[in-house]
């Protein structure tokens, strides 16, 4: 077997297992006041001021969430109404057209139902945002920009500090959904300049169902879930104290971790892109060939084949990869990200994500490359 | 043998998927996405294809063990039966979509995709018994599904498994009970699956648009009513005609004919409707060709009633003529022969007399 979908969800890490098994042996509501809550409490609370640590935060900017898509709705919604409220002219969201549907979604729900204008900004052949495009796009009228840290599909990092700056000089708030680049990439919330990063959990070795929104503490965002006020009135709900002392374990070690991680995983992504290419010549990939791209991430298309079978021949062998964007009923719908980037339907409707992780070995890559020829072949004999 | 088990998300396709594990196969289930916009949640026993349905069917197949994939076949469905249906309506014809998807979508585009995938087989869960090539009706003479697929070709069934033929549906419900799968009681699907609420002639309106038109009296030639299309209208219909001018012996008539291309329906009595010739195009023969002419039976639409027939070679296919008069016969469905359970072939009516 050949885990090659890590950008799903990685492995959970020890560290994260025990500290989220110790958490579930012990008693207590941390909004409690007695001894059993406030040791919860506690629990809750270092886990916030760990995780600041290992993201480059301030305990009181983090927002434990149920995961990466409830911190992307709380920032997309939750900013456009404070800053609306604020200015009943800023009605407009800039968003990158290669966003996550956590992203895109909630801006179209925007659009659909307060009244809100996008402006999807272009990205170039790789994937990437330019801050020039960026530039062109602000005007007073705008809410909010959310750009993504690296891109799910094809590993593509953004230049958000960039972004950031030139969001910040229209005094515009700008969010990245980050939630592919912790432990693959130094994320720091503070030297990044972004007001508000969505992390979550099962992408770096922490459980799945838990998240955080880094908010910075300047920045108004209007509540989505309302009760008990828990998570500085912006989010309420119990806080999920086992989740998230897994996922302060996890940060800590995925971050210590992250530049030998880094090295690692990108000598091992190369040896499999030499391989793909030198296997099947005409193979494409997608996305950065440089260091701009997430060290995890391989991504191809293999002309005159459909991602669909490929998963289907490969999972068959034991190999298990992505088509990188799939609907709740597991229907393949040829990527945005692709087509943003310029690519025909037939290319997007061709390609396979590879994403290695922490427990990825070059045993893995052997294993891809023993079976990746054939499948190919097989897969070609569908399309007619 | 590695097989694909179509899996609809009911629990005829979920049991067939289970017998061909049992079997030994080594079995993936697929969920065909037949829909553009699929529902979240299932209706009744309208409509197909919902989430729901694509859950029910991961559930079973999580339940086998076996890989589950979705493939999304919507826009060859939309093209293939759903523009179809609503052509054929449109030149007054009455067509099967069942048949046409068993044709078109079941047992060509999976299939194909199958073959070309590396398996040697579909495995469905429709009630027919299929053997050595020859395709018989299942035991459940209720359920029997031969009709819909007596319009497949002997390449075509030479790659299809139906394990049900020799269940009956309610031992089919007892297996997929045995079993512990969550569809062992799910309401059987009924009517048209891409018409959720049932309404054919709404549906065909919406698409073809109000083609008003005189109701003609077939005898008399004299105009008796109006229509809003003559597509909302089956040959042997009585109800919901609403003729203006009784009939001259005052009993009740029928629809006869229909031309779109005049937008005139054609009302008559009811012994006008006895046809004993039909004429049907492009034959197929279920286990290879058979001498003409031919003594056999006949079956004239789905559910319908058995005739004896001859059958002799004519014009792109067969001249049936019938040793008992049939009733209301609709252009459009098909003539499938049988000899007793055993399917011979099928053609597509044309014109009966």
């Amino acid at each position: 077997m050949a885990y090659l979908d890590h950008a799903a969800s990685t492995p959970m890490l020890p560290e994260a297992v025990a500290a989220v098994t110790a958490a579930m042996a012990s008693t207590g509501n941390p909004s409690s006041l007695h001894t059993a809550g406030r040791r919860a409490r506690r629990l809750v609370e270092e886990s916030r001021e760990s995780l600041a640590r290992s993201l480059g935060a301030r305990p009181s900017e983090v927002v434990f969430t149920g995961g990466g898509t409830e911190s992307d709705n709380l920032a997309v919604k939750g900013i456009f109404f404070a800053r609306r409220a604020a200015d009943p002219r800023r009605t407009r969201i800039l968003a990158s057209a290669v966003e996550h549907h956590a992203v895109m979604d909630a801006v179209e729900w925007l659009v659909a139902h307060e009244g809100a204008q996008v402006t999807w900004l272009e990205v170039d052949d790789v994937g990437r945002v330019h801050p020039e495009s960026l530039k062109r796009a602000l005007d007073d009228d705008v809410a909010l920009v959310s750009v993504m840290w690296a891109n799910n599909e094809v590993g593509t990092v953004q230049p958000v500090r960039a972004l950031a700056e030139v969001a910040h000089e229209h005094g515009v708030p700008l969010h990245t959904d980050a939630v592919q680049g912790v432990g693959q990439l130094p994320v720091d919330f503070a030297d990044s300049g972004v007001d508000a990063l969505t992390v979550t959990g099962h992408k770096f070795g922490g459980p799945l169902g838990v998240g955080a929104l880094l908010l910075g503490r300047d920045i108004a965002c209007t509540p989505l879930l309302h009760g008990g006020g828990q998570e500085r009135d912006v989010r309420s709900g119990t806080v999920d104290v086992p989740g998230v002392a897994g996922l302060a374990a996890a940060a800590a070690v995925a971050t210590e971790r992250q530049p030998e991680t880094a090295a690692r995983l990108s000598a091992l992504r190369d040896d499999l892109v030499a391989r793909v290419e030198a296997a099947l010549p005409d193979a494409v990939l997608n996305g950065d060939r440089g260091p701009g791209r997430l060290p995890g991430n391989a991504h191809f298309s293999f002309p005159g084949c459909e991602g669909d079978s490929l998963l289907l021949l490969l999972d068959a062998r034991g190999v298990e990869v992505s088509t990188g964007s799939a609907c709740s009923a597991g229907v393949a719908r040829p990527s945005h990200v692709l087509v943003a980037m310029g690519a025909e339907e037939d290319r997007a409707r061709a390609s396979l994500r590879f994403s290695l992780g922490h427990t990825s070995t070059s045993a893995d890559v052997d294993e891809l490359l023993d079976a990746l020829p054939a499948v190919i072949d097989r897969a070609r004999l569908v399309r007619r | 043998m590695k097989v694909l088990a179509a899996m609809s998300g009911g629990v005829d396709s979920a049991v067939a998927a289970a017998l061909a594990v049992d079997a030994g196969h080594d079995v993936t289930g697929v969920h065909l996405a037949l829909s553009e916009a699929p529902a979240t949640l299932r209706t009744g026993s309208r409509g197909c294809c919902s989430k729901e349905d694509a859950h029910d069917a991961r559930r079973v197949a999580d339940v086998l063990d076996i890989p589950y994939y979705v493939w999304d076949l919507a826009a060859r469905f939309r093209a293939d039966v759903v523009d179809d249906f609503v052509a054929e309506y449109a030149a007054g014809r009455t067509p099967n979509p069942c048949l046409r998807c068993n044709e078109r979508i079941k047992f060509a585009a999976v299939l194909d995709r199958a073959r070309r995938l590396g398996f040697d087989a579909v495995v469905t869960g429709h009630h027919a018994r299929l053997a050595d090539g020859v395709l018989r009706r299942s035991v459940d003479v209720a359920k029997d599904q031969s009709y819909v697929l007596a319009v497949l070709t002997p390449e075509q069934l030479a790659f299809a498994m139906f394990p049900l033929g020799d269940l009956t549906k309610s031992e089919v419900r007892a297996e997929a009970a045995r079993r512990g799968l969550g569809v062992a009681d799910k309401p059987d699907s009924h009517d048209i699956c891409f018409i959720a609420d049932g309404d054919t002639a709404a549906f065909l309106r919406s698409r073809l648009g109000d083609q008003p038109g005189p109701v003609v009296d077939a005898l008399t030639g004299a105009v008796v009513g109006r229509h809003d299309g003559a597509f909302a209208y089956t040959v042997g219909q009585r109800r919901g005609l609403a003729l203006d001018v009784p009939a001259g012996d005052g009993r009740p008539r029928y629809v006869l004919s229909l031309s779109p291309a005049e937008r005139t329906v054609r009302v008559g009595p009811v012994e006008a409707l006895d046809v004993s010739s039909v004429r049907a195009t492009s034959p197929v023969w279920t286990s290879g060709p058979r001498a003409l002419p031919l003594a056999c039976d006949v079956q004239l639409r789905a559910h319908g009633e058995v005739h004896g027939c001859s059958v002799a070679a004519a014009d792109e296919g067969w001249q049936l003529l019938l040793t008992t008069p049939a009733r209301g016969i609709a252009a459009g469905q098909a003539a499938v022969l049988y000899d007793g359970d055993t399917v011979l072939g099928s053609a597509t009516i044309a014109s009966a007399a």
